[in-house]
């Protein structure tokens, strides 16, 4: 750890490492400060304005932007922050599509709760709410969705797909009030370079990047995605007997809550109708299921009767480092040849 | 097309900040910026293809749809729709059968409105194919199109003229002429001080920034100076956007070379061997003009290394803005000449450790850079004899709206603003109210006219001084109108980044528009007052933290003017 950092945080007292915001202290500590364009993986910018709070008796500043120093004592909430944060709030959710209940976003979604916190008075939302027609929904990506309508420009999308992927698919279109969040040219997520990866739409704060098949889960499972050697962790979401959803585990260094699109969204073979669940063998120029044990059997024998260099062995760049050294420590050892190759060589 | 792309390409080197330098190229040739040419910039200057459409979008120059042979540009900016610039739009509209940000289908006139040209000394005004022009309300449009007349340099008066003197006396580009008339002495005097002597010199003057914000000049320079990092560079901000602001545009097109000098001093001084002056896409004329002067200084030894043999080097380049008001702000202006959307940067840490390209910077206003180089020919002594203890030396006002004789005015700070007006021939009508420090502002009543114009002495009445704006506001023009005008402004230019000044400049217009129409309600006010107060408190920048300053002023001052005053005819958004 960095050096440690003394301050309090609404009377208490916290111990923080040097260089860390005031924003990711209270969350580490459980203590909620409304924010909408901040994620801990990501640079801080300071765009939302609803983390302000005040130090030095009064000053406020904004938690995500500024660093935890010692002695500090930082309050929360005020009438000042409150009044601030209701205002910006106000003028938010009254551009923003409300239809919580058929919402994606569920029970995740940070306006709502920011909402909820503070409060906000629906009748005074009325009067502000412009009388605009809703932008159509891009459904192109076969995983996710974009609604526009429920964006709320907090750029979180977009420097995920700068910070952490580096593909820089997504980008700030217009200006000012007419500013929206969209690929080159404007063009459906489909039609860019966008690879899928559902890095921005897990980031998302509301429902404006969504999932096709977003699932309240009943219980979740951790494990290790078995689609390549990188070995990333996730948890899979469970409803009854069918796994429904993968999210990926911040804590695992291997991935650091990142996944691909194939370790995210690419679940659908596990209970797919074709997946083989017994080996096959052939017999008589036809598949037919048989049980493990004859099938290793088969395979054992087979293998006994071509020992030597008549033998190669090509591993997978699915499996995993252990896996492939047994396998070359086989193909030597056991088989007695050097014919050990990898398709990642390649 | 007749030019390929690859050849426009071939004299850029793929840096990522000359993006927007190419977008202006582009669209200089093709008269529009394809996704075509988009996908082959970002190829060029190695940037997702996201990145440099975000930065065609942002700024409002640039346009993904073919533009007209003649592309007019008409001024709704607060003078100009003060004198009827907007009626004439309507005009414009109806005789070429397009609204504004449409391009007839004979592809011959396109129609753009813009929210201010920095003319309003010529009010109201219009750009046609980059040609400033006053409009002529009695004129048919045809026959305006048809010839259009360019406008003159501007009325310049006051005294004494240390910073214009030059301006209107001696032909703006020729060297020689500038020579004559006292042009680098300033500078030669730097060179034989030491860095240290100079900003010494500076801080003695008391010379403070101004843009508006008026900090002290001296001491940036020696925050630059003493930063460790290399190399520094120094910028010349010559960005003014703001309705009722063209002092900029006057010192540019009349005494360009006065800038070269101020920035061959700050550059000397700081040392910077590069220096931009960045420059609002609205000035297409005194581009030009500063263009042609860095070309002459640089022929003449001015500009370049070993400078008259002194073994200072620096060379200067203009960097042209897109029409964006935002990159004013120091730290959108260095994102925008990064080729980056003009979003500002989080402060600290501070341009001068952090700046353009992430190296120390030090950014003037061109007024100011202007005034060091007097300072350097004259002395700190000299300039300090004039003004007052705290706004020592001389200011630029910009006087416009319903003055007989708008125009600049150099005086010393301290002159109360009736004699201000006086200089500029008095007022046309019984005055309503003043705008003073610009849209940013805040308004002053007709029994102020005795206030001093320094910035002590309107700060101690509650009135920004800013860059010298004082626009005059008779009882014959409807105050709503001037609101309104300054809310679609700041709703204009509203970078988007931090949320209250995105929400709160377009809540402010919604709610001003229900003014005009005589439909607001009490509660509306109260919104108003709140939005307004929020985005003061809580914006990222100082444009949103201003965006409603000159609103709520006037609030305080004519609540009446808000509250149910029936729409009047031709008033329109």
């Amino acid at each position: 750890m960095r050096k440690p950092v003394y301050f309090t945080i609404d009377g208490q007292e916290i111990c923080a490492e040097k260089g860390m915001n005031i924003l990711d202290a209270a969350q580490d500590n459980d203590i909620y400060i409304p924010h909408l364009c901040h994620h801990p993986d990501l640079k801080p910018v300071g765009a939302c304005r609803l983390c302000g709070v005040e130090i030095d008796g009064g000053r406020m500043v904004m938690s995500c932007m500024t660093p935890v120093q010692d002695g500090i004592q930082v309050i929360t909430d005020s009438p000042t922050i409150h009044q601030s944060r209701t205002a910006i709030m106000e003028m938010l959710v009254a551009t923003h599509h409300m239809d919580c209940l058929a919402c994606k976003a569920a029970t995740d979604c940070e306006l709502l709760k920011t909402a909820s916190y503070l409060g906000l008075d629906v009748e005074r939302l009325a009067d502000l709410r412009p009388a605009l027609p809703l932008r159509p929904v891009d459904r192109s990506n076969p995983f996710f969705n974009f609604d526009p309508n429920k964006c709320i420009v907090c750029g979180i999308c977009v420097r995920t797909c700068d910070e952490i992927v580096g593909l820089g698919a997504l980008g700030y279109i217009e200006r000012g009030y007419h500013t929206v969040i969209g690929t080159f040219d404007d063009k459906p997520f489909v039609d860019s370079i966008c690879e899928s990866c559902g890095e921005c739409v897990s980031r998302c704060p509301v429902g404006a990047l969504a999932p096709k098949r977003p699932e309240v889960v009943a219980r979740e499972v951790e494990t290790t995605c078995v689609y390549c050697g990188v070995g990333c962790g996730i948890y899979l979401g469970v409803k009854g007997d069918q796994i429904v959803s993968v999210r990926a585990d911040r804590e695992r260094p291997t991935n650091e809550g990142s996944l691909c699109v194939k370790g995210r969204y690419g679940f659908n073979f596990i209970n797919h109708r074709d997946r083989l669940t017994k080996p096959l063998i052939k017999k008589n120029g036809q598949f037919v299921e048989a049980e493990w044990d004859e099938a290793l059997e088969m395979v054992a024998s087979k293998f006994t009767e071509s020992k030597g260099d008549q033998f190669a062995a090509l591993a997978s760049a699915k499996c995993t480092n252990e896996d492939n050294y047994l396998i070359q420590k086989f193909t030597r050892a056991v088989m007695g040849t050097n014919n050990v190759d990898h398709c990642a060589r390649l | 097309m007749e030019v390929e792309f690859d050849t426009l390409l071939s004299e850029f080197e793929g840096r990522q900040d000359e993006i927007i330098p190419i977008l202006h190229k582009a669209q200089g040739v093709y008269r529009h910026i394809s996704a075509d040419s988009m996908a082959k910039i970002a190829q060029f200057t190695h940037v997702p293809e996201s990145q440099v459409y975000g930065v065609a979008t942002f700024y409002s120059q640039f346009h993904l749809e073919p533009q007209g042979s003649q592309h007019i540009m008409v001024c709704r900016g607060s003078v100009c729709r003060m004198q009827g610039g907007n009626r004439y739009l309507e005009k414009l509209e109806a005789h070429l059968g397009i609204k504004a940000g449409e391009t007839t289908p004979d592809g011959r006139y396109s129609l753009e409105v813009v929210e201010c040209l920095g003319l309003c000394d010529q009010a109201p005004s219009a750009l046609v194919n980059g040609v400033p022009v006053r409009i002529d309300l009695d004129v048919h449009p045809q026959s305006w199109l048809e010839g259009p007349v360019e406008i003159p340099l501007g009325t310049l008066g006051g005294e004494p003229r240390w910073l214009t003197g030059r301006c209107g006396a001696i032909d703006p580009t020729d060297l020689q002429d500038f020579h004559n008339k006292d042009g680098f002495v300033g500078f030669r005097k730097t060179l034989e001080q030491s860095p240290a002597e100079v900003i010494a010199e500076i801080e003695r003057s008391g010379l403070s920034g101004r843009g508006g914000a008026a900090f002290p000049t001296g001491l940036k320079w020696r925050y630059t100076a003493g930063a460790p990092a290399n190399p520094k560079y120094i910028i010349c901000n010559a960005d003014e956007s703001e309705p009722g602001t063209f002092k900029d545009r006057v010192l540019i097109e009349g005494d360009p070379f006065s800038i070269i000098e101020g920035m061959l001093i700050a550059g000397y001084a700081i040392g910077a061997p590069q220096g931009y002056i960045y420059i609002r896409g609205e000035y297409p004329r005194p581009t030009t003009i500063l263009q042609q002067a860095i070309e002459a200084a640089y022929a003449a030894g001015y500009l370049g290394q070993d400078i008259l043999g002194r073994g200072f080097d620096f060379d200067l380049e203009i960097r042209s803005g897109a029409g964006a008001y935002i990159c004013g702000e120091e730290t959108a202006l260095f994102e925008s000449i990064e080729g980056q959307r003009g979003m500002p940067r989080s402060k600290p840490p501070f341009p001068t450790t952090n700046g353009l390209f992430d190296k120390p910077t030090m950014i003037n206003n061109v007024e100011t850079l202007c005034t060091a180089a007097w300072i350097m020919a004259h002395g700190a002594e000299a300039y300090r004899s004039v003004g007052t203890e705290n706004s020592p030396g001389t200011k630029l006002f910009c006087l416009s709206g319903d003055v007989q004789n708008p125009g600049v005015y150099e005086t010393p700070f301290g002159i109360p603003m009736q004699d201000l007006l006086a200089l500029a021939g008095g007022q046309r009508g019984e005055i309503q109210a003043i705008l003073l420090g610009g849209a940013a502002g805040a308004f002053a009543k007709p029994d102020q006219l005795d206030l001093p114009m320094s910035f002590e002495g309107l700060k101690q009445a509650g009135l920004p001084l800013g860059s010298g704006v004082v626009l005059v506001i008779n009882t014959e023009k409807d105050l709503r109108e001037i609101l309104l005008s300054l809310a679609l402004f700041f709703a204009h230019e509203s970078c988007g980044k931090c949320f209250p000044c995105r929400l709160g400049t377009r809540y402010q217009l919604q709610i001003i528009q229900k003014v005009l129409a005589g439909d607001s309600t009490p509660g509306d006010i109260d919104k108003l007052k709140e939005i307004g107060n929020t985005m003061m408190k809580a914006s990222f920048c100082g444009l949103g933290q201003t965006a409603a300053s000159a609103i709520l002023s006037a609030l305080k001052l004519w609540p009446e003017v808000f509250i149910g005053i029936p729409e009047r005819e031709g008033v329109s958004a």
